[in-house]
């Protein structure tokens, strides 16, 4: 019989040879001796730290209450490690280059390094994690109580005592071996050895009572699979909601469990290791599966009912007598849980003390804090403190819980916290519009569901939430029971709190990330995130020598000047006893250079542009972001003066041509007022000189009726210079209305010609066939342009013997209808003039019209839809009116 | 033989006016119709007083104005200008180029013949 003291002594000896292995490797690791300590085999073991004592006793417990549900904690990584590579091999990417130190610092850093998401993170993190270390303390003290019960001399009351011991002892060790220096990738050679040590002792042990159940107790794998048809599993039914979600859950796990995040991304080594870790990891995961089923099964057979099927894998060896086999599974869920539990308090304490005690300490002890060396020592004492904090609370909440709950339900209601984690990192590395705001309330959404419909009920009515709200509902508000939410009831907890909680953490996230917009600092670090694989890090410091002198001093002249930069770099050749003007490229004169462009434009960016000619090697993404964050407001500035000075000039152009058309206009109101003027003062001043003349009689009958008449006639131009007036305003105004109708263009001509009184004074051409053409015009308007263009004839043309032509041709939809006169017709300069108001010419005053006929002519075409034009070369004057047929493109006709 | 006044005008009803009152109180009337040969036709016809109006064809009579004043004989005859455009800065024009008396149209007749009397008296 093993007693107690025996397993405490084999216990502690395996525990100093994990010190010892955990010293050795970190020596090896100082001394620069990585070899195998950066194998991918490490990496691949340390990955197991997924299968902690949940996994390693629960899962044959798991099987024999709920089949092959088990194998969905398995299934979820495998999936990640296969299909979903590149999304960690993104992840450790960005670990790497953006020099990550925890899954808390991603999500603050992705988001323009926001304090207050780092703070979230890590709450939440602790929170979830916290039953989960209390599920491993639960474990060990059970383990050793299987013992205890057996051997005698230790009673179940020493089980929390016990608990107490197994949570100091491995804070003691956290705090060695996690907090031994401070390395600024925070990896850690001697825990993830220690670590890679433990996971071949739990596989080993595994698989040792496996091959023991098999061909030990039962008779090899044929009776085996008898039995495991014989036995309840082989009745098992798969639920395909819970299945899925469980396989979901347990892949989201793997990737947002801050100890998983620990050993894949913060202690990865090589990238590379990750290509082996995909197919290594899931081998590892089979081989821990392989045997769950068969000692579920024999174990369910061999052991009295009521027996805890949880600790088959230790109660089985122990009932055959074989207590060695025993020891080995004992050492086997030992390392299952220390392991989990020291990466887990490492994670989390880093986590704690860079988000939580650095920014306060910061922010307490401002003067005097910068870079000295106490600020280390702050934050290693933070980090111890926080270790023991950790572990103090996952002992607290293990005394708390009473241990009630079965392991893999605890270890599940982690899983559910942790997945909250998800919409963020993804967003994050995917997406470069997500913001910090989205982040933040996607994930205390998430976060608040969890707790509300998973987390707090798990306490079944002892811990906030009382057991009538359970099944009430706050307020007795039936569709807000914790686990039927919206009324959706009859669902399985952990899947209707997984749905919930991440459905609307991730509508959360992705709607207020697309209501928000970034910070630059934001925008800047989404980039980088996103793209990570399109930067090219070089891991060199600039050396002298890389730099050309000759693109320095470009560079310099433009921000210093050309005087000054030339000055400078000649004086240093000076010194460096050089000939010419360009120095060498020394370190030196780099930064003799540097705090001179500094001087000009800032340190940061002085920085950054000597080292973008240098290489770009020295520009950190910190020294970007200074840069960023000082011209983001110039250039905000800048762009408003612009935006401001171009809606200035705008503006001052429209008022340019606005004011030139008021000139313009107020030139020709002047002119035409002038131009009214003289001509109503022009025959009332005939009018008024004669009607006095006739007043003072004394005159000839003859004289009489002579002044008379003329009177008589200056009355009738003055009535008609009215009349034309109020037409050419009308007109103008475009208000007049065309009386459309069809008629013949012969009756036109004719009348026209007719009234024009055309015959008189000339000779009119005409050919009457081609006058047949049927119009859709207004018969009035039309007369009165040709009755016009044939007075105007008759008025200047100065032949002999005058004559006018009228000739028609049609043009398509057209009709041309040219009047020509055989005069000399009008003088070149002139013609660009005539359809003007009041363009009377020259001194062919016989004429007896204002001058408004041709302008009143254009006017009514433009009504009519046509247009009169002076038809230059023709001999005499010459107009052509061209209209359409069907009157068509007359915009002002009415049908 | 009265004294000569030299009509210069485009508008035959009011070079016809004006030639009958004038003609009536006993002036000789010469009339003119043309701006561009104007200056000519007044050292033809040496009137006594000249009657000009502005807006003649050919040219303005602000331009045949200024050119009477700027030669050696036209300085001192009279001028009476007469335009159809009545505003203050036509008056102004007039005034400035050495118009001896400046009418807008219509005008009274018994003004133009005293206008013209004055002016030759002076």
């Amino acid at each position: 019989m093993l007693s107690f003291n025996t397993l405490i002594a084999v216990c502690l000896a395996y525990v100093v040879a994990l010190f010892l292995i955990a010293f050795a490797a970190d020596r090896r690791a100082r001394q620069g001796k990585f070899g195998w300590l950066r194998s991918p085999l490490v990496y691949t073991l340390s990955l197991s730290i997924y299968c902690t004592a949940w996994t390693f006793y629960g899962a044959v417990g798991y099987a024999a209450r709920s089949g092959l549900e088990f194998l969905t904690i398995y299934l979820g990584p495998t999936l990640v490690m296969v299909g979903w590579w590149w999304i960690l091999r993104k992840l450790v990417r960005i670990g790497r280059s953006q020099r990550i130190t925890s899954i808390a610092d991603l999500i603050s850093s992705r988001y323009g390094k926001s304090n207050l998401l780092g703070v979230i993170v890590t709450l939440m993190a602790v929170i979830g994690t916290t039953p989960y270390i209390a599920l491993q303390l639960q474990s060990v003290t059970l383990s050793f109580a299987v013992f205890a019960g057996r051997s005698g001399g230790w009673a179940a009351s020493d089980l929390n005592a016990t608990a107490l011991w197994v949570a100091a002892g491995l804070a003691l060790f956290t705090v060695l071996f996690g907090t031994r220096n401070l390395d600024a990738n925070e990896r850690h050679y001697g825990v993830v050895t220690a670590i890679a040590v433990e996971a071949v002792m739990k596989l080993f042990a595994l698989l040792a009572v496996g091959v023991f159940v098999v061909w030990g107790v039962a008779d090899g794998a044929g009776d085996i699979l008898a039995r495991i048809d014989a036995s309840p599993i082989a009745g098992w039914e798969l639920k395909p909601g819970r299945w899925v979600s469980l396989i979901f859950l347990s892949a989201v796990a793997f990737l947002t469990l801050p100890r998983m995040f620990q050993v894949m991304v913060v202690e990865n080594a090589d990238e590379r290791h990750l290509s082996t870790a995909s197919w290594a990891f899931p081998l590892y995961l089979m081989l821990m599966s392989l045997f769950v089923v068969p000692i579920a099964v024999v174990g369910l057979d061999l052991m009295p009912a009521g027996s805890n099927p949880d600790l088959f894998v230790l109660t089985v060896p122990l009932s055959q007598g074989r207590e060695g086999l025993a020891m080995l599974s004992f050492l086997g869920g030992f390392s299952s849980a220390t392991s989990m539990v020291i990466v887990a308090a490492i994670a989390l304490s880093t986590m704690v003390s860079n988000h939580i005690v650095m920014p306060i300490w910061l922010s307490v002890a401002r003067q005097g804090a910068t870079v000295s060396g106490d600020v280390r020592q702050v934050v290693l004492t933070a980090r111890r403190v926080s270790i023991a904090g950790i572990l103090a609370l996952g002992y607290a909440y293990y005394r708390v819980s009473g241990g009630g709950a079965a392991l893999a339900a605890i270890g599940l209601i982690s899983f559910v916290g942790v997945a909250q984690f998800l919409p963020a990192l993804l967003g994050g590395i995917f997406w470069r519009g997500a913001t910090r705001a989205g982040a933040a309330v996607g994930l205390i959404t998430g976060f608040g569901l969890w707790a509300y419909t998973l987390f707090l009920p798990s306490f079944e009515g002892s811990f906030i939430l009382s057991a009538e709200l359970l099944t009430q509902g706050p307020f007795g508000i039936g569709w807000l029971r914790p686990q039927a939410l919206f009324g959706v009831s009859g669902m399985d907890p952990l899947v209707h709190a997984l749905f919930w909680s991440l459905t609307l953490n991730t509508i959360a996230f992705c709607s207020v990330s697309l209501a928000s917009f970034p910070r630059p600092q934001e925008r800047l670090q989404g980039a980088q995130f996103v793209n990570v694989f399109d930067h090219n890090p070089n891991a060199q410091g600039w050396v002298s020598g890389m730099a050309e002198a000759e693109d320095l001093l470009v560079m310099a002249q433009r921000i210093l000047g050309p005087e000054q930069a030339q000055g400078l770099f000649s004086r240093e050749a000076a010194r460096q006893g050089k000939a010419g003007y360009l120095p060498d490229t020394s370190p030196d004169f780099l930064q003799r250079l540097e705090r001179e462009l500094a001087g000009s434009v800032g340190a940061a960016t002085g920085h950054a542009m000597i080292g973008q000619i240098v290489g770009g090697a020295s520009v950190s993404v910190g020294d970007l972001m200074a840069v960023a964050d000082e011209t983001a407001q110039m250039m905000e500035y800048s762009s408003q003066l612009e935006a401001k000075s171009a809606e200035l000039e705008r503006t001052a152009r429209q008022l340019r041509v606005v004011n030139e058309k008021l000139t313009d206009l107020s030139v020709q109101k002047d002119a035409f007022l002038s131009q009214i003027s003289h001509e109503l003062r022009t025959p009332m001043t005939s009018i008024r000189a004669f009607s006095e003349i006739m007043r003072e009689g004394g005159m000839t009958a003859e004289e009489r009726a002579k002044y008379a008449l003329i009177i008589h006639d200056e009355t009738i131009r003055l009535t008609r210079l009215l009349d034309d007036l109020l037409d050419l305003s009308v007109l103008e105004s475009g208000q007049v209305e065309m009386n459309m109708q069809t008629a013949d263009l012969q009756d036109i001509i004719e009348r026209s010609v007719t009234s024009a009184g055309g015959d008189g004074c000339l000779t009119i051409h005409r050919d009457p066939a081609r006058e047949q053409v049927a119009l859709l015009t207004d018969p009035d308007r039309l007369s009165q342009v040709f009755i016009n263009l044939i007075a105007n004839a008759c008025k200047y043309c100065d032949a002999e013997q005058p004559e006018l032509r009228i000739r028609v041709r049609r043009n398509g939809g057209n009709v041309e209808v040219d009047f020509v006169d055989n005069g000399t017709g009008i003088p070149a300069k002139s013609q660009p003039l005539i359809f003007e108001k009041f363009s009377r010419l020259g001194d062919q005053r016989a004429a007896g019209g204002a001058g408004l006929g041709l302008a009143i002519s254009r006017e009514i075409m433009a009504n009519l839809g046509g247009s009169v034009i002076y038809l230059p070369g023709q001999g005499g004057a010459a107009f052509r009116v061209t209209l359409a047929v069907n009157g068509a493109s007359s915009t002002k006709s009415k049908p | 033989m009265g004294k000569k006044v030299l009509l210069i005008e485009d508008e035959p009803n009011i070079i016809e006016a004006i030639s009958f009152i004038l003609k009536r109180d006993g002036w000789t009337v010469a009339t003119h119709a043309e701006g561009t040969t104007a200056l000519e036709a007044i050292l033809r016809h040496a009137p006594d007083v000249v009657i000009l109006d502005v807006m003649l064809p050919g040219r303005s009579g602000y331009d045949i104005l200024q050119d009477l004043r700027g030669a050696d004989d036209g300085q001192n005859l009279p001028v009476l200008m007469l335009t159809a455009r009545g505003q203050t800065k036509d008056r102004e024009m007039a005034e400035r180029l050495g118009a001896s008396r400046f009418m807008t149209k219509p005008f009274s007749n018994k003004e133009v013949l005293a206008a013209i009397h004055e002016l030759v008296q002076a």
